[in-house]
C-alpha cells in the first residue's frame, strides 16, 4: 500500500519534467526567431510522456529532416549526441519539427504567434501540474495526520 | 533543473538583439554622414544571426556571427555649396536607408521584449516550483 502512496505524485513529476523540457524548446524557438535558416522544434507531449512513463522501451524516435543522420553521427568515429529527454531515465526522445505556417524568405520556419501561444499554454499546464502535485501531497499529509 | 538553461538561451537572444539595436543606432546616427575627400562614405551595417547549440539538443541559443557592410552604392547629392563637394558639385553620403533601419529597430525591440517575457515566465515557473509543498 505504501508503495502506491506516491504513484500519483510520481506521474505528475514526470509530466513536469516533460513540460519543462518543452518550455526550453519553445524558448529556443523564440530566441531564434530572427536566425536565417532556423527550423523550429517542438516536443510531441504524448510520445514524450509515454516514453517518460515506460523507461524500459529504449526507442529513439528523434525526428530528423530527410538526408540527415540521427544523433548527428556522420562518421564512424563520431560520438552520438546526447538525447534531449535523457534525464527522464531512458534516453528516448521525441523532439520533432514545427510545421511551417507561412514561408519566409530567410528559410526560418518559426511562427512567433504560434510559439508565444505554445509558450503560454505550456506554462499554464506546467503550473497546473504543480498544483496537482501540491494538492496530492496535501491529501497524503492529511491522510497521515488523520485530522 | 533543466529549465535554468532558458536563461542562457533567452539571454543569448537578448544580447544578440541588443547588438542588432546597437548597429541600427550607429546606422541611423551616420545616415547623413558625408564622405571625406577619399570618397569613402559610411556603409550601412547589418548583423548576421546564427544558431548556437547549447547543452542539449532541446535548447539552442543565438549569436551574432558577423557584421556585414551593405554593398548598396553610396548616395550622391548635388550640393555645390557644400565644403566636401567634388569638382562637379556632388557630395557622397552614406548608403543608409532610414526607413529600413527604423523597421529593423522595431523588429529588434519586439524580439528583445519577447525574450524578456520568456525569461520572466521561466523565472515565475521556477519560483513556483521552489514553493512547492508550502
Amino acid at each position: 500500500m505504501f508503495a502506491n502512496l506516491t504513484n500519483g505524485i510520481d506521474f505528475q513529476a514526470r509530466a513536469l519534467l516533460v513540460r519543462s523540457e518543452r518550455q526550453r524548446v519553445i524558448a529556443s524557438n523564440i530566441a531564434n526567431v530572427d536566425t536565417p535558416g532556423y527550423v523550429g522544434r517542438d516536443i510531441n507531449f504524448k510520445e514524450a510522456m509515454s516514453a517518460a512513463l515506460h523507461p524500459s522501451e529504449l526507442s529513439v524516435t528523434l525526428a530528423q529532416p530527410q538526408g540527415a543522420i540521427a544523433s548527428g553521427v556522420t562518421q564512424p568515429g563520431h560520438i552520438p549526441l546526447q538525447s534531449t529527454l535523457g534525464m527522464l531515465g531512458n534516453g528516448s526522445t521525441s523532439l520533432a519539427y514545427t510545421q511551417q505556417v507561412q514561408p519566409a524568405m530567410d528559410g526560418n520556419s518559426v511562427d512567433l504567434d504560434h510559439e508565444r501561444a505554445n509558450f503560454v499554454d505550456n506554462s499554464v499546464r506546467y503550473e497546473a501540474t504543480l498544483r496537482f502535485i501540491s494538492g496530492e501531497s496535501k491529501t497524503i499529509l492529511s491522510a497521515i495526520q488523520g485530522q | 533543473m533543466s529549465m535554468f538553461s532558458i536563461f542562457n538561451v533567452s539571454g543569448s537572444a537578448i544580447s544578440s538583439q541588443a547588438q542588432r539595436l546597437n548597429v541600427v543606432a550607429s546606422n541611423l546616427a551616420n545616415a547623413d554622414a558625408v564622405a571625406g575627400p577619399d570618397g569613402k562614405g559610411y556603409k550601412a551595417r547589418q548583423v548576421v544571426f546564427q544558431t548556437v547549440p547549447m547543452d542539449s539538443e532541446a535548447s539552442s541559443g543565438v549569436k551574432v556571427s558577423a557584421i556585414e557592410e551593405s554593398q548598396e552604392p553610396l548616395k550622391r547629392a548635388y550640393q555645390p555649396g557644400h565644403p566636401m563637394a567634388d569638382s562637379d558639385g556632388y557630395i557622397t553620403q552614406s548608403n543608409v536607408n532610414p526607413v529600413e533601419e527604423m523597421v529593423n529597430m522595431i523588429s529588434a525591440s519586439r524580439s528583445y521584449q519577447n525574450n524578456v517575457e520568456v525569461m520572466n515566465t521561466a523565472k515565475t515557473l521556477l519560483l513556483k516550483t521552489l514553493q512547492l509543498g508550502q
